[in-house]
């Protein structure tokens, strides 16, 4: 079988879990479709899944209700001996790429991690990923009877539901106590779309100013264009944002329809994290900033006079 | 207490990758240790110096042997020892963990720091596989670490915001942004490094053969369209951005 693990939240599928399913089809690979949920108080999660998958094993456990990278390792591990999964497909989170490869050392099986794409080659899986702070493309291929893999957010398609819904399973697991204990917690989240999700991302860097400038223009022009707000280190490292929206090589992957940088440089450890949007705007009053070579549409000039224009022709 | 502190050896951020055939070739070009190992050393340093017990740093790479280099930086900054498994043969990231788990062990080490995402391989699963294998606990994406005794605390990023946390060790610790500030190594610095012990070593002897094959390597410049609009009106200049934006590229309506 193919094991997926469900990436979900605040009781909802994420989309990354219909991305691995599509990962999934693509591999060619026999058996099954196995959406694995672990959580707890799952079961609106576990039949969201049971619309796109052969069948759903369900953990749902209060000692599954904290994330810890030995404990999602153990549960995968378990289900993938006692299920004869070939395949085990993670999302490429952060937490997903944490118990991954435990997951990989525990089947002693290769890991294709972060995967853009997957194929099947004769006894096994070829797959692309990024490398160099993804200025590379390269392919690699996994032999064996068992691969772990994480694919990518924003990679595959959503796959779409399946004729008939696969059937649910609760399962019993035998868990190990994590060794980590969570002390505290701060989610940063925010109201408006989440980056991985949205389709248009509106960016500034430290050429916006100042923490006041994003909610004067930055922000009013992302809720126009119905976008998710995002920003560079030096602005999270400033303290104007928070960083849950840094995109980057030590934040977010994202790869939007429509990238909108205003004032932001171009840094490749910026770039590393957006250069795959299908289109990149950048607005930037240095005509010489980096930015503007991966740039599909541009205007040079001042943000401060920019911005508030394009929210006025972004209303019409 | 001794500290285990991965290197690697990546392109510097601003350098050109090329690739020579089908595989990137690193020959001429500008090499330095990864930004994100660069925390690693410099944590374990301050580790020590807050009066946390450590008694050794000990700095591994494994790699060609242009990898000294960043081993002599990491002793330079302040590193004990260093530990080179000279090897130009291609490892993937779980691979690699067999080799650190095991000198770990013999080393004795109870706390590993690992970059949280190296720049040359894009891989986040070195520090996760080395804990797997030694049956330790993992921390990712620290940016913030105290240990007292046995007793490590700090916060790291999580999926959507971040967390504190306690463990004890041993403990495998991967490292990130806001972690510190490394220190540059002062000459005085870089003259003693060079009497620090550097042992080679042979990776032979570990059974770590790679489970992933290489095919192949492409460097994929999409072509951009490049209209870039002159700002001086403002109000003109944002309409016909809308404009493509509306029509052209069709991404928003
Ligand atoms: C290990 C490591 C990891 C990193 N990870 C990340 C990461 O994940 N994400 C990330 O973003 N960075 C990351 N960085 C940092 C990166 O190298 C850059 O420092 C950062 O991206 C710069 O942010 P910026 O473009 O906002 O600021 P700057 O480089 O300061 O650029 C500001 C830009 O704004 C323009 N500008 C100024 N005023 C105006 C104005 N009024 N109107 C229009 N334009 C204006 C300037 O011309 C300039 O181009 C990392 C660095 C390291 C070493």
């Amino acid at each position: 079988m193919i094991l997926i693990v469900a990436e979900h939240a605040d009781g909802k599928l994420a989309k990354a879990t219909l991305e691995m399913v599509t990962a999934a089809r693509g591999t060619g690979r026999e058996g099954p479709i196995t959406i694995l949920v672990l959580g707890q108080n799952v079961a609106g999660v576990a039949s969201e899944a049971a619309a796109v998958a052969d069948q759903v094993l369900v953990a749902d456990s209060a000692s599954l209700a904290q994330y810890s990278a030995e404990t999602w390792a153990a549960a995968v591990a378990q289900i993938a001996q006692e299920g004869e999964a070939h395949t085990v497909i993670t999302p490429g989170s952060r937490s997903g790429r944490e118990y991954a490869p435990r997951v990989a050392v525990k089947l002693d099986a290769p890991y294709l991690e972060d995967v853009i794409s997957l194929s099947s080659s004769g006894a096994g899986l070829q797959a692309q990923r990024y490398t160099y702070l993804a200025r590379v493309t390269e392919t690699v291929e996994a032999q064996g009877a068992v691969t772990v893999i994480s694919a990518k957010p924003g990679s595959f398609a959503p796959a779409a539901p399946a004729a008939a819904a696969g059937e649910q399973y609760d399962v019993d697991l035998d868990l190990p106590q994590s060794r980590v204990t969570i002390t505290g917690k701060s989610m940063e989240k925010s109201s408006r779309v989440a980056l991985s999700e949205a389709d248009v991302i509106v960016t500034g860097g430290r050429g916006v100013g100042n923490a006041e400038n994003f909610s004067k223009f930055v922000e009013p022009l992302a809720d126009n264009l119905g976008a998710g707000v995002g920003a560079t280190r030096a602005v999270v490292d400033a303290g104007w944002r928070p960083y849950a929206e840094q995109v980057g090589q030590t934040g977010k992957t994202v790869q939007p329809k429509a990238y909108i940088a205003l004032g932001v440089s171009g840094a490749v450890q910026h770039l590393s994290g957006m250069g795959k949007s299908k289109f990149i705007v950048a607005i930037n009053k240095d005509a010489e900033a980096p930015i503007f070579k991966v740039a599909d549409y541009g205007i040079v000039g001042d943000v401060n006079e920019i911005v508030p224009a394009l929210i006025e022709a972004s209303k019409r | 207490m001794k500290i285990l502190t991965l290197i690697r050896q990546v392109p510097d951020a601003e350098a050109r990758v090329r690739l020579s055939g089908n595989t990137i070739d690193l020959d001429g070009t500008t090499v330095v240790m990864d930004g994100m190992d660069e925390y690693g050393v410099e944590e374990a340093l301050r580790l020590r110096e807050s009066g946390a017990g450590v008694d050794e740093i000990i700095a591994l790479a494994v790699g060609p042997k242009r990898n000294e280099d960043a081993l002599r930086t990491a002793l330079a900054m302040g590193a004990d020892r260093a530990v080179h498994v000279e090897t130009d043969e291609r490892l993937d990231a779980v691979s690699l963990s067999k080799v650190v788990a095991e000198l770990a062990k013999t080393e004795n080490a109870e706390l590993i720091l690992v970059g949280g995402q190296e720049a040359d391989w894009d891989s986040q699963a070195l520090g996760a596989a080395t804990a797997e294998r030694l049956g330790w606990p993992q921390l990712t994406w620290t940016n913030e670490l105290k240990l007292e005794g046995d007793k490590l605390t700090g916060r790291h990023d999580v999926d959507e915001g971040n967390e504190s946390f306690e463990a004890t060790l041993p403990a495998v610790v991967t490292t990130q942004q806001g972690l510190n500030e490394p220190r540059y190594p002062t000459l005085p610095n870089i003259m003693k490094a060079k009497k620090k012990e550097l042992r080679k070593d042979d990776l032979a002897s570990y059974d770590a053969a790679s489970k992933v094959k290489f095919i192949g390597a492409e460097i994929q410049t999409r072509a951009r369209m490049n209209k870039i609009i002159d700002g001086k009106d403002p109000q003109a200049a944002a309409a016909q951005l809308i404009d493509l934006l509306r029509n052209e590229a069709k991404v928003i309506k």
